[in-house]
């Protein structure tokens, strides 16, 4: 069902990490980011999973989710597999060589490797943003984040109000496909079989209503919003200010001493480094 | 003859997610055919899930699922032939509608059966009819309707499948008392003439008892009772117990049992009760 989608979703808590302040976990999230690009050895990899499934562990979100959200980029990082082993060309003999133009080298294998792990840590690590803070607070800290571009007049907070919306309103729109699907399964809609263009057919069905409901919602929402006076992001204050402490700051710290091991770790250990990734 | 069979039926949401829920614990059940069953119990009880193993949209955690005798998780069963088997109409069902027109809409259905159009067309007009769609409704967008009408057409369009058994999730909630009594006597009235088997969701009690002959109370996942609607009431302590709602007239009997006067504890109906009434007073006590 496309309920078990976890990517994006929120899981409240009230761990130290569902605790620190969303924007100084925004800068984390980049960070990581930065940290994971950085690493061009297995160990500097294998220092920024331990230290990932150490955050994890802190927050409290169950391990099994992380493999739920590793599913729908499944393909993806098959494809970086395959493309890195066949096109990688080493410098010693090729491992494999079907009819000389089929070839693996032993570089190509521990390119791919490397390749699909990083990108499982760096989605692992990602997910782990908006499992533990909640939309509203994710969308503060990017409205506060931005706010310097409202001097160049960037629509900083209508930016911010459309993603809390969309954010918002994400599971229900899924919540609400589930029951179109199903409804129109009821009445024998074959949504699965058959080729592309049949099965883009069988989905109107469902895309009608869905879309029906969505302006309806759209519509009541603004005209709800209108009742209570909204008028954009002018003079408006907030119910619940971002605070930031000593947790904040100590966590930054933390982020910034890994990425520097990483740094040293690709200096200093560069026998163990993958060619073709150079940081 | 048993047409749906449930076996031990357990049903989980999200296994493996912190949001992980029971909604159906262990459920046992037979309907026969032809009987016009009332699902009752409390928002949350697991009516909607339950009823959604009948044809197949949900795949019972545990459990088997048997449908005029058929396994319908087997390898051999086509889970599509099920469907038009059991026809599901949704809660809201006036969501589901799609096509330009009111008769396009109903001939979905008959339409992914792989019938002829010319039984596509009989089936279109016998289901319209049922409802009490006119047809100089058949050609306008179903979309221009009102709400009940909306949720008579989107009725008719399981109902054009001449499914078997017709299983119908909270047919009259959102609807005005018009539109409540409109929707349920045809269904009623659906059910005398052709001897459907009817699976009937209602928070209402006033409903169930009105039109089902048999009530099914679920009570957090479980089927709290399975019985002649009689031999329910009979048990009414028990249903007040777990915080359902009684008929009004039921809460009027079992207060004037309270003050001593006892009617019957099988009074769910007015004209019953204005009968026992009378043969109270008949025998000469007070009141
Ligand atoms: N799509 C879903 N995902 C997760 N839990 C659900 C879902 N649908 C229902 N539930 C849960 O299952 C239980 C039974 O729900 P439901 O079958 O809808 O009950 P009813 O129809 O009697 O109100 C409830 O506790 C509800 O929270
Ligand atoms: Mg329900």
């Amino acid at each position: 069902m496309l309920k078990d989608i976890t990517i994006g979703q929120f899981f409240p808590g009230n761990s130290l990490i569902h605790r620190l302040d969303s924007r100084f976990k925004i800068i984390m999230d980049i960070a990581y980011v930065v940290m994971l690009f950085l690493t061009s050895n297995y160990i500097g990899l294998a220092a920024a999973g331990l230290f990932m499934i150490l955050i994890y562990v802190m927050s409290g979100v169950g391990l099994g989710l992380v493999f739920k959200s590793l599913r729908p980029i499944m393909p993806l990082i098959a494809i970086t597999c395959i493309l890195n082993l066949f096109f990688i060309k080493g410098d010693g003999e090729p491992l494999v060589n079907l009819w000389g133009f089929i070839t693996i080298y032993t570089e190509g294998i521990t390119t791919s490797v490397f390749m699909a792990v990083r990108i499982m840590f760096l989605i692992i690590g990602m997910s782990l943003l908006t499992y533990t803070t909640s939309p509203i607070a994710l969308t503060d800290a990017i409205e506060r984040l931005l706010s310097p571009l409202k001097k160049l007049h960037f629509p900083v907070h209508e930016l911010a109000m459309m993603m809390t919306i969309a954010l918002r309103f994400i599971p229900t729109l899924i919540e609400e496909t589930d029951k179109i699907m199903a409804a129109q399964k009821a009445r024998g809609a074959n949504l699965d079989t058959g080729g592309l263009i049949k099965k883009a057919k069988a989905l109107i069905p469902v895309l009608i209503p869905l879309f029906v409901s969505a302006f309806k919602r759209a519509n009541e929402l603004a005209l709800a919003m209108e009742c209570r006076c909204y008028r954009g992001g002018e003079g408006r204050t907030r119910m619940k200010q971002l605070h930031s402490g000593a947790k904040d700051y100590i966590a930054l710290l933390i982020m910034a001493l890994m990425i520097a091991e990483l740094v040293l770790l690709n200096i200093y250990v560069p026998y163990l480094g993958i060619p073709y990734i150079t940081p | 003859m048993n047409i749906i069979e449930l076996k031990n039926i357990t049903y989980k949401y999200s296994v493996g997610t912190p949001f992980e829920a029971v909604a159906v614990d262990n459920v046992t059940l037979t309907v026969e055919k032809g009987e016009f069953c009332g699902i009752i119990g409390h928002t949350g009880s697991g009516k909607s899930t339950l009823i959604q193993h009948l044809n197949g949209l949900v795949k019972p955690t545990l459990g088997e699922v048997y449908i005029d005798g058929q396994n319908i998780w087997s390898k051999d069963t086509d889970i599509r032939e099920i469907r038009f088997k059991a026809g599901l109409v949704f809660q809201y069902s006036e969501h589901q509608l799609f096509e330009e027109s009111v008769y396009k809409d109903i001939a979905y259905g008959p339409k992914n059966m792989g019938l002829s159009e010319e039984e596509t067309d009989k089936r279109v007009h016998y289901a319209a009819q049922s409802m009490g769609i006119g047809d100089e409704l058949l050609e306008r967008s179903p979309f221009d309707l009102s709400g009940g009408q909306k949720r008579r057409v989107a009725l008719a369009g399981v109902i054009a499948m001449e499914p078997e058994i017709l299983i119908l999730d909270e047919p009259a909630a959102g609807l005005d008392p018009i539109g409540r009594e409109s929707v349920l006597s045809r269904i009623s009235d659906y059910h005398k003439k052709n001897g459907t088997t009817i699976l009937l969701v209602s928070h209402s009690m006033e409903d169930i008892v009105k039109y089902a002959e048999k009530v099914l109370v679920m009570n957090k996942g479980k089927v709290f009772c399975h019985a002649p609607t009689d031999e329910v009431f009979a048990r009414q302590d028990e249903i007040v117990g777990i915080g359902l709602d009684v008929p009004q007239i039921t809460k009027v009997t079992m207060k004037l049992k309270e003050k001593g006067i006892d009617l019957g504890s099988d009074i769910y109906t007015v004209e019953r009760a204005k009968e026992r009434i009378l043969q109270y007073k008949a025998k000469g006590s007070i009141c």
